[in-house]
């Protein structure tokens, strides 16, 4: 039942990606076959998770190959099918999202060659949370790469796009080369490719072997994850792609680095020592802290949106990384609930990230145009649209009672816990990752209301915005379905709390009989009742409070009436929508104050009338920009270093012929020299 | 530490109610005052003053209003930010043409039930600026005005017995 | 529950008059007489049976904020024990939630002052979402020493078990305290942060973004925020020095813990308006050096209380 589901759900994606590309003549047809079978492959995804999660099944299996060490052995177990969970509730927004979507492609693009990419990235990160070996798992995770970089490449007109191609390129190559180095020394000392065996023998790997593995899988899954500083590709690559692929790049692609580390560093190595669970707190805290203020001073919606993947990537980060440091110290129970909370919050930002981008593509799809300056007052027109990316905006800020504060609160008390237990040096560390991910929430409701205020409040401020329209049922269903499990997944946190718990116990390493809480799981408990939180009652009191708070206003002031009269203006001609405030402006107090950060600088272009007299202007123009520290002083360095290697490399590479033979007769010689002697 | 003792030290100069008794010669311009507002003003008042064009004497001396000296706020009354949280517009100057607009524009911004008050000779009719070809001579040529308080410009003294008047007024209508 | 809804009712009926106290020894520091202390009630009343004047371009979000501000801002003056320990059981009282309830309410009131396109309410919700990142830190490291000493994160129990704290914690509490006030200014919008009396738009952060409300709704945001400032020194005083809680669940003890509460309020809030008569107002550029002071106080605390 369970294989044939999954055979089903490749073959779907197989179909589908075959079949769009077949129609690629009829747009139509290709976009229906495209997105339908991804649609249906999903919808047996999310039955398929639910299975395995619900009856704890590991499903394992092989397909035969001729190579021994290149044996398709694949394994399901309940963490993979946590994500496969994952990604078919995104894949199922997001593809029915595309039917509607991909139209305004129509005439531009091939959106039958899309239709075969997306269904194979689909098909990709299945596999990839289903793999079991590291080398058909390379071959997998190289699969998903490229068919990504093909969609982010999709919009091939515009130059921008084509550098953000290549960046992501480059960075996830790099990337997949240190995961590549990481396998083969595993493959060293285990003699092994299968995961399974390699965890099995992980306890005879030397630590030596055990720490380059650490950072070397850190620095390739962490640069797909997108932490910072190897995130640069992010922001570009996630703005240039079609909005629904953001989507599912932002909410789940990100998310298999984030899965990876989980199998490389809890379940492949086991038990490390501190300093790797501490390495990863502080990247979670700077990735958190730094992602969030890049945001603030973003004004393309959704490169905005792609900085808050870094953010939110460094809060799961926060709970993977106090949880490898309680593992570390033999405290089980609290790695436990920091383990949760990471995972909590990877499905959490999974759901809204895609919300907000699917909101701001349909927000784009309406005025043409990504820059925030040029939205405002769009609730008037995408009413559905605004109430959604509302809801989004409430819980990526982590404000109740939404799913985004529950796992906030979850991952919080994990650090709390640190902060009482540890020794100094721990305390420190946690209340490092403490304060900044306090300092993150503050930040992202301020980013979360510039960027939903500056879009859909106030005036329009251009001509697009002011004519822009709801978008089709196909793209507002998506984000309603999305905003539903916004909030099932607060009201539920208790419950899923729960559930994670029983997908860590069965993945192990957290050795403790788990020992069910007294209280009912609606309650989730911290540290043997540290702390308390009732996710419904909140959900409840603050409704019930805020409908009281109506009914008293109603009853006391029965009779008052509502004029309509313009905005105060203090008496001028007429407000104009570039009179009210912007994206920039808004942001422009804190970067001002993160100012060592942003480095920011300002450029006045004034015209005079009369250049002799400098009275009166013809036009102010400033120039406000940020500097981006990353690609300053290290990208650029390092690519001006490596350029010049190569040069110096490139001499031997004379071209004559005579000169190879010298180059092969050298090997030879120093290869027979090393075998006799060493 | 010397800030406080010089507070607890400093005399005490404000004005004695009793002081206030006097009578003042105010204009009732409009007798249509609605009935809600006789209910409503008695505790708490909230003044937008627009400047129309004025000399800026009549601004001095409401600006003295809320100083230690006639503490207008031990009444009550006060000045506010926005029109749309006043109850009372106070108009000084003699509506120029520029100011019209601005003028007009206050008052619909402020919501019912609401008072307009005219304060200073150039505000009732144009005082010395009368006819001159940038004033509109006075308030009530713009918005419809329930008041107006004499003086070029009237004290602070004046305006706040005037003012304490108005509210008497209105609460004897109701009676 | 009965404690809850006496809580509801009481305590928002109770906020004005902490304005008005606030406001009357702030007028007697300037020498004047000042307003009467029951003048909020009478300001409350004449804006609930005024009309309103409200901007076209509002949308549903400026309509629906001050019934979301008013509605948090009771939620978390329920949370706040000023009874004692039976308080533990109102499920919402841990004091993250709080903190992220006003926070949502900030975020709230910022939407609205940004949603009527005036160049005034946005500046607002700038600057005061600005200061509101930044202090939530301060608040939460101000706290969370209380919550480490106590072993519990029930803003009840955090008060209950802190009246029993050895001498030995009183450094760490008081240095909690300090920081405790510095984020209490900023949020309650006070001097030097934010002057609550300004008229000069240019330098308002709370009161630029409530210009376009008038009438009943301009009347709950005025209450609400009355609620927001009983509600920190509510928290303060029963937080950091919590004698006269009581463990007791009998009416007379509940009813004299009740009495201590306030009285404590109201003492606090006499040391806060004097405090706030005595300084200028700052730079918006320098309030983040105050706001990491309150936040390095606030790491002091921890690391003194958990060592």
């Amino acid at each position: 039942m369970i294989a044939t589901l999954f055979l089903m759900i490749m073959s779907l994606y197989g179909i589908g990606a075959f079949t769009s590309l077949l129609f690629r003549k009829n747009k139509e047809v290709a976009t229906i076959y495209g997105n339908f079978f991804a649609i249906a492959a999903s919808v047996l995804g999310i039955i398929l998770g639910g299975e395995i999660l619900l009856t704890q099944t590991v499903l394992t299996g092989t397909f035969p190959t001729s190579l021994p060490l290149f044996s398709l052995t694949f394994r399901l177990d309940s963490l993979s099918a946590y994500f496969l969970l994952i990604i078919s509730t995104v894949a199922l927004a997001s593809s029915t999202y595309g039917v509607g979507y991909m139209r305004h492609y129509f005439s531009k693009y091939n959106v039958g060659v899309f239709g075969f990419f997306y269904n194979l990235f689909l098909l990709s990160m299945v596999l990839v949370v289903t793999a079991n070996n590291a080398f058909y798992f390379l071959s997998v995770w190289e699969i998903m790469s490229l068919s990504s970089l093909f969609l982010v490449l999709f919009e091939y007109h515009n130059g921008e796009t084509l550098k953000a191609g290549i960046v992501y390129f480059v960075m996830t190559h790099v990337g997949t080369a240190c995961i590549v180095a990481a396998c083969l020394l595993l493959y060293g000392a285990t003699g092994s490719f299968d995961f399974s065996t390699i965890a099995r023998l992980s306890s005879h790997i030397p630590d030596a072997i055990k720490a380059a593995v650490f950072v070397l899988a850190l620095i390739g899954f962490g640069t797909k994850a997108g932490i910072i500083p190897l995130h640069i590709w992010l922001p570009k690559a996630h703005s240039a792609a079609p909005s629904h692929v953001s989507a599912l790049m932002s909410g789940v692609m990100i998310k298999l680095g984030i899965f990876m580390m989980f199998r490389f560093f809890i379940e492949i190595l086991g038990q490390g020592p501190f300093w790797w669970g501490a390495i990863i707190l502080a990247i979670g805290a700077i990735s958190s802290v730094l992602g969030v203020l890049y945001a603030l001073s973003e004004h393309d919606i959704k490169r905005l949106l792609a900085y808050h993947s870094i953010e939110n990537i460094g809060i799961i980060l926060l709970g993977l990384g106090s949880s490898m440091i309680f593992l570390s110290l033999h405290l089980p129970a609290l790695a436990l609930l920091a383990a949760c909370a990471g995972l909590f919050h990877t499905f959490n930002h999974a759901i809204f990230k895609s919300l907000l981008f699917m909101g701001a593509g349909s927000v784009i799809h309406a005025t043409h145009t990504r820059n925030i300056e040029e939205y405002g007052g769009l609730i008037k027109h995408m009413p559905y649209t605004a109430l959604f990316f509302l809801i989004g905006s409430i819980a990526i800020s982590g404000l109740p009672p939404f799913n985004g504060f529950a796992s906030e609160w979850v991952t919080f008390q994990s650090l709390f816990a640190g902060i009482s237990l540890l020794d100094v040096a721990g305390k420190t560390l946690f209340l490092f990752a403490a304060g900044s991910l306090a300092l993150t929430g503050g930040l992202a409701a301020a980013c979360f209301v510039k960027a939903f205020g500056i879009t859909f409040l106030a005036r329009p401020r251009s001509h697009e915005s002011e004519k822009a329209k709801e978008s089709s049922l196909w793209m507002i269903v998506p984000l309603g379905f999305l905003s539903l499990l916004t909030i099932i997944f607060g009201l539920g946190a208790g419950w899923i709390i729960e559930g994670l718990k029983q997908i860590l116990l069965s993945v192990g390493n957290f050795g403790v009989a788990f020992s069910s809480s007294s209280t009912s799981p609606m309650t989730i408990v911290a540290q043997n009742g540290f702390a308390q939180l009732n996710m419904p009652i909140v959900f409840l009191s603050m409704v019930v409070s805020i409908l009281v708070v109506y009914f008293f206003t109603r009853v006391i002031s029965a009779k008052q009436k509502v004029a309509r009269g313009a905005t105060w203006d203090c008496g001028y001609i007429g407000l104009e929508g570039h009179m009210e405030i912007t994206a920039t402006a808004f942001s422009r107090t804190l970067i001002m104050i993160f100012k060592g950060l942003f480095q920011p600088s300002q450029q006045h272009q004034v015209e005079y009338i009369d250049a002799d007299i400098r009275y009166l202007k013809k036009s102010h123009a400033v120039n406000i920009a940020t500097e981006n520290l990353y690609e300053k002083y290290f990208y650029t360095p390092l690519q001006i270093i490596t350029e010049g290697i190569s040069r110096k490399v490139k001499v031997i590479q004379g071209g004559n012929l005579n000169e190879y033979l010298l180059y092969i007769f050298i090997a030879i010689i120093g290869l027979l020299v090393w075998m006799r002697y060493f | 530490m010397s800030l406080y003792s010089t507070v607890i030290s400093t005399r005490r100069t404000l004005i004695p109610l009793s002081a206030l008794s006097q009578e003042q010669d105010i204009a009732v311009v409009q007798e249509k005052i609605s009935k809600k507002v006789r209910s409503l003003f008695g505790g708490s008042l909230a003044i937008r003053f627009v400047d129309s064009g004025s000399s800026n004497a009549e601004e001095q001396e409401a600006t003295a209003l809320s100083n230690a000296f006639y503490d207008s706020e031990r009444f009550g009354i006060h000045f506010v930010a926005s029109p749309r949280h006043a109850d009372m517009l106070m108009v000084s100057g003699a509506v120029s043409r520029n100011m019209a607009l601005a003028l007009k524009k206050t008052y619909d911004a402020i919501p019912e039930p609401k008072i307009v008050v005219a304060i200073g000779d150039d505000a009732i009719d144009g005082g010395i600026f009368k006819d001159s070809y940038a004033v509109l001579n006075g308030v009530h040529n713009v918005v419809p005005v329930h008041f107006q308080i004499p003086g070029d410009p009237p004290s602070a003294r004046d305006i706040l017995v005037s003012l304490l008047y108005i509210l008497e007024k209105i609460e004897r209508k109701q009676q | 529950m009965i404690l809850i809804i006496l809580k509801f009712i009481l305590l928002p009926l109770l906020s004005p008059l902490m304005v008005g106290i606030v406001r009357k020894v702030k007028a007697l520091m300037q020498n004047r007489q000042g307003a009467r202390i029951y003048q909020p009630y009478f300001d409350l009343w004449k804006l609930f049976h005024k009309d309103e004047v409200i901007s076209p371009d509002a949308s549903w979000i400026f309509f629906a904020t001050p019934y979301i501000l008013f509605g948090l801002s009771i939620l978390v003056l329920v949370a706040v024990p000023v009874f004692g320990s039976v308080e533990s059981l109102i499920p919402f009282s841990d004091f993250l939630v709080v903190i992220y309830m006003v926070a949502a309410a900030t975020f709230f009131l910022a939407l609205s002052g940004i949603d009527v396109g005036s160049a005034f309410g946005g500046f607002g919700s700038s600057r005061e979402m600005t200061l509101a990142a930044l202090t939530e830190g301060v608040l939460l490291f101000a706290l969370l020493p209380v919550a480490l000493l106590t072993h519990t994160t029930n803003l009840a129990l955090m008060a209950t078990y802190a009246a029993n704290l050895p001498v030995t914690s009183y450094f760490a509490v008081i240095t909690a305290f300090l920081g405790y006030i510095i984020a209490m200014f900023s949020e309650t919008g006070r001097i030097p942060f934010d002057n609550p009396a300004t008229h000069l738009e240019l330098t308002m952060i709370h009161e630029a973004m409530i210009l376009e409300y008038s009438g009943k709704r301009l009347a709950l945001i005025e209450w609400a925020s009355a609620n927001k400032l009983l509600f920190f020194a509510l928290l303060g005083v029963n937080m950091f020095f919590p004698k006269g809680l009581t463990q007791a669940g009998d009416p007379m003890a509940l009813l004299s813990a009740f009495g201590i509460s306030v009285f404590k309020t109201i003492l606090l809030l006499v040391v806060i308006a004097v405090a706030e008569s005595s300084v200028a107002k700052f730079r918006l550029f320098r309030l983040p050096d105050i706001l990491l002071t309150g936040f390095i106080l606030g790491i002091i605390a921890i690391l003194v209380a958990v060592i």
